[in-house]
């Protein structure tokens, strides 16, 4: 699906999460977004969407969500536990 | 007569008329029902079958909306260890991220193989760790089971594959069965590991590579991955289209693991507790590729319609209908992709 460019990398993340199949995932972060399952693979679309939610995108402006930043935003929007994300708190003692 | 290019089973060209790609088609689908017991491709579904491997292009798509995900096997090594690129593994995963725009993408030793991970495992968290911080896509880590290291001389079991020919079958069973222990106690330690260093993932790629014991290996490791880490996704990819019996008994949860294909051997992955599974299907070379794309579709199709999981079909060279070559073209491999997903019904890659 091209990763950050697009949704792929939430989409994936909810069949490594939840075991969904492919429809099912692109179902559920659509509507977590508020957008079409067609949206998700549409770059133009899911830039401007990761922007407003601060999802990290692959050339990003200063003062963005990058990284473990983004990560913290999509385990929000997702409603699911990120790994790293957890690690980050606990390390960090947030 | 109108002659189409396609390539042969190992990559080479070749020119063929509609009649002789239609034929291969339908011999393709009827090898896979046959030998998987599994329905064949319908009319309409080989009639695309045949629109897709003659389309107009070099490359093809799948149609808006259709697209798919990926995950890797040895994802971020492809550029440092096999290109040679002289890069660090965690930027290997920014490049795949930021450059390639992969999906997710697994860390991997270049030696692909838990048992070989376990010793230098201190030495691959901070990469996953490193890689973490920065990524936003999922990022696993990947190894085999690859049971075949636990046999003598460097391993601590006697080696089967010698004593199988001398026809010592008990004792080449035995051997197997204590390699099977010694690879899911280091499978799961690494997987702990990497739990704690922030890995998405586990990818457990190849299983079944040293046969059904290999298979089996597998999936008890995810059973205890689960047990202790509920949270961490698993990969379970298979080694190939049907399950070596080296041991020939070896069952799990009640079914004999040897000789199942993969809509079969989805089933054990689920029931383990895998999230994704990777299929397998392999490429005969001295085919061609309707015929061997025509093959895999009818097994991956089987398999979709079975899995309760999302089934990410291996599509690397030698597997998946692409030719057994180090540089697969890619007319093929868009072919490959397109069938794959619009008529296997595949999740992922």
């Amino acid at each position: 699906m091209s990763g950050i460019r697009t949704a792929g990398d939430l989409v994936l993340r909810m069949q490594l999460a939840k075991s969904m199949k492919i429809n099912d995932a692109k179902k559920y972060v659509a509507d977590r977004l508020g957008v079409k399952p067609i949206d998700l693979s549409d770059s133009d679309r899911m830039f401007e969407i990761r922007a407003e939610h601060g999802l990290g995108r692959p050339f990003d402006l200063n003062k963005s969500p990058k990284g473990i930043e983004a990560k913290f935003n999509i385990s929000r929007i997702l409603g699911i536990k990120i790994n790293s994300v957890e690690r980050f708190r606990e390390r960090a003692g947030l | 007569m109108a002659e189409y290019f396609t390539r042969m089973g190992d990559g080479s060209g070749v020119y063929m008329s509609a009649e002789e790609i239609k034929e291969d088609i339908l011999k393709g689908v009827k090898d896979a029902a046959d030998r998987g017991k599994i329905p064949e491709l319908t009319e309409e579904e080989m009639d695309y079958l045949f629109a897709i491997v003659t389309m107009p292009g070099n490359i093809v798509g799948v149609e808006r909306g259709c697209e798919v995900v990926n995950t890797s096997d040895s994802g971020s090594c492809k550029m440092t260890y096999h290109a040679n690129i002289a890069m660090e593994r965690s930027m290997a995963v920014m490049v795949s991220e930021k450059v390639l725009g992969a999906d997710s993408v697994d860390i991997g030793n270049m030696d692909y193989s838990y048992k070989a991970v376990k010793q230098i495992v201190h030495n691959e968290t901070p990469v996953m760790e490193l890689a973490q911080l920065n990524a936003v896509m999922p990022v696993l880590y990947g190894s085999m089971p690859n049971l075949g290291l636990y046999t003598k001389p460097d391993g601590p079991v006697e080696n089967w594959s010698e004593l199988l020919p001398m026809a010592k079958i008990d004792e080449a069973r035995a051997a197997q069965e204590e390699a099977v222990e010694h690879a899911v106690r280091d499978i799961v330690f690494v997987a702990g590991e990497m739990y704690e260093a922030g890995a998405d993932g586990i990818n457990l790629d190849t299983c079944g590579a040293s046969g059904d014991a290999d298979f089996l290996a597998g999936l008890i490791a995810i059973e205890k991955i689960k047990e202790k880490y509920p949270d961490l996704g698993v990969e379970m990819g298979a080694a190939g289209e049907f399950v070596l019996g080296m041991h020939g008994k070896l069952e799990y949860d009640g079914t004999r693991i040897a000789g199942l294909y993969p809509h079969k051997q989805v089933k054990l992955a689920e029931k383990a507790g895998a999230n994704i599974f990777g299929a397998v299907v392999n490429t005969n070379t001295s085919m061609s590729f309707p015929w061997n794309i025509a093959r895999t579709v009818t097994f991956v199709k089987a398999c979709t319609e079975a899995a309760e999981i999302p089934v990410h079909v291996n599509v690397g060279m030698g597997v998946g209908g692409i030719p057994m070559t180090e540089i697969p073209p890619i007319d093929v491999v868009t072919r490959a992709d397109k069938s794959l997903i619009e008529i296997g019904k595949a999740d992922g890659l």
